[in-house]
């Protein structure tokens, strides 16, 4: 099964999350997100708009690949990926 | 003075969070920052049930409501702001030098909405004890009749006829003459934002929002109808500076227990009511520095008393010579008595937001970008200073 791993920030809004080797079924980005949200409810609203797509300023990638479709999250994951979620660098 | 009428807390939607000051022994002393490290651009407290509420902006992971019931020692977060499916807008675009407002395209192009920023929280009456108002960027108006669990758009002003009507149901029907909010350019849109919320204390039923920009927005019917308020209005940047829309009001207030009094800090001036909204009249005095700023506070007693900060328009927003200070009319605007007392003179380059002035009872206070906060306790004819190294300063609430 694929594992997630996510910035450190998200934890001070899913503290259930710290620590926690994340696993979940192999799928689209868009269904490891709604696992993840089964685990850490409300997850999905910081990371995704009210339509489903990524957030501006958040970045997800499998592996070294950033995911392409940001608006449906359809990339795939294989079973034995990685699925990393950031903040993307902005601000100051 | 007696101490009944001071306030006891005073919030603050900084730019790295929330701070509370307390009112204990005569003195005001900040608490530890809450929020830390999130913009807060608004904070407030409901006189109803003590609830705080901060308004959080965050950069990444979209704008949350936070919600304290125990007097600000924990907050949750509420996630249930949202923009229902299929609710689109028209979008705007910077105006270029040929960009002529009353000549949108004639081919619109529409976006999915979605909540970019909560820039006011305003609570109903004491007659509908669970009802808050929420103003949005890009210009929706949420309602919520459960404490702020779950939230509605209000469709009939989103679906409005200045809005190009119902885009749920299809393409627009009307020309679109709601403008772009500069405050939306750090989300990398040009779109209206609702931050000014006014309910008639006398009626529920009976609001007033303000946009910027559009102007001001009258409800009669809790909501079902809308109509522009802008008699009066002037927009120097207009081909017809007195168009029913397209107005700039950088915020709205109201005379509490003269709720017919409205009061307008404009980009374009000062603008008074003594009609609830049926006409504003320009009470600006340029030579007395009154005219561009961003806040305005009316008196909750006197409906011809209001606080400004001004600030030198427009393309500059700071204060005027490097001298701040408040200006007060208790006269419906005819006449204006600036104070200094106690406010920095030389090298000040503060400029105060819309938010970020407030009046209770015979106290003020306000806060500017430069992180600097000021109170009063004598009508705003002197000043304290509250601290000079806060996060620059979106919102001063009392609470």
């Amino acid at each position: 099964m694929p594992s997630v791993k996510m910035t450190g920030h998200l934890y001070r809004f899913f503290p259930q999350l710290k620590d926690q080797i994340i696993t979940v079924p192999a799928g689209s980005v868009a269904e490891i997100l709604l696992a993840i949200n089964e685990i850490a409810p409300g997850f999905t609203d910081y990371v995704l708009d009210e339509h489903g797509a990524l957030r501006r300023h958040v970045n997800i990638s499998i592996n070294d690949n950033i995911v392409i479709d940001k608006i449906k999250l359809s990339d795939r994951t294989p079973d034995d990926g990685t699925v990393y979620i950031f903040q993307s660098l902005s601000g100051g | 003075m007696s101490d009944t009428i001071l306030p006891k807390m005073i919030l603050l939607g900084t730019r790295k969070g929330t701070i509370i000051f307390d009112r204990i022994n005569a003195k005001w002393l900040p608490r530890p920052i809450a929020h830390a490290g999130i913009p807060v651009c608004y904070a407030a407290r409901d006189p109803r049930d003590g609830t705080l509420w901060a308004s959080l902006d965050h950069g990444h992971w979209g704008p949350k409501l936070s919600r304290s019931r125990d007097g600000g020692k924990t907050w949750d977060d509420i996630t249930s702001l949202k923009y229902p499916k299929g609710a689109r807008y028209i979008v705007k675009y910077l105006p270029t030098p040929d960009f002529n407002p009353e000549s949108p395209s004639a081919n619109p192009e529409y976006a999915d909405a979605t909540v970019l920023k909560i820039w006011n929280i305003t609570f109903g009456n004491a007659d509908h004890p669970y009802r808050l108002y929420a103003g949005t960027i890009p210009g929706g108006l949420f309602v919520s009749d459960d404490g702020g669990d779950s939230w509605e758009l209000n469709r009939p002003l989103w679906n409005h006829e200045s809005r190009g009507g119902d885009l749920f149901a299809g393409d627009a029907t009307s020309v679109n003459l709601w403008n772009g909010t500069p405050a939306s350019i750090d989300y990398g849109i040009f779109e209206p934002g609702i931050h000014s919320i006014i309910v008639d204390p006398r009626d529920p039923n009976h609001m007033h929002i303000a946009v910027s920009t559009a102007g001001v927005i009258e409800t009669t019917d809790g909501g079902q109808s809308w109509h522009s308020r802008n008699q009066g209005m002037l927009n120097d940047y207009m081909p017809n500076p007195e168009s029913e829309w397209c107005h700039d009001p950088h915020f709205v207030t109201s005379c509490p227990s003269q709720p017919d009094y409205l009061w307008q800090q404009n980009h374009f001036g000062v603008f008074y009511s003594d009609d609830g909204a049926k006409s504003w009249k320009k009470v600006s005095i340029p030579d007395v520095g009154v005219n561009f700023g961003f806040p305005i506070a009316a008196d909750a007693n006197d409906g011809r008393t209001a606080w400004v900060v001004p600030a030198r328009a427009d393309a500059e927003r700071m204060a005027i010579d490097g001298g701040l200070f408040v200006a007060r009319t208790s006269d419906g605007g005819q006449t204006w008595q600036t104070f200094r007392d106690g406010l920095p003179q030389e090298n000040a380059y503060d400029i105060v937001l819309r938010h970020a002035l407030d009046a209770s009872g015979d106290c003020l206070c306000f806060g500017s970008t430069s992180g600097n906060a000021y109170l009063s306790e004598d009508r705003g004819e002197t000043w304290q200073c509250l601290g000079n190294n806060f996060p620059p300063i979106y919102s001063v609430r009392f609470g």
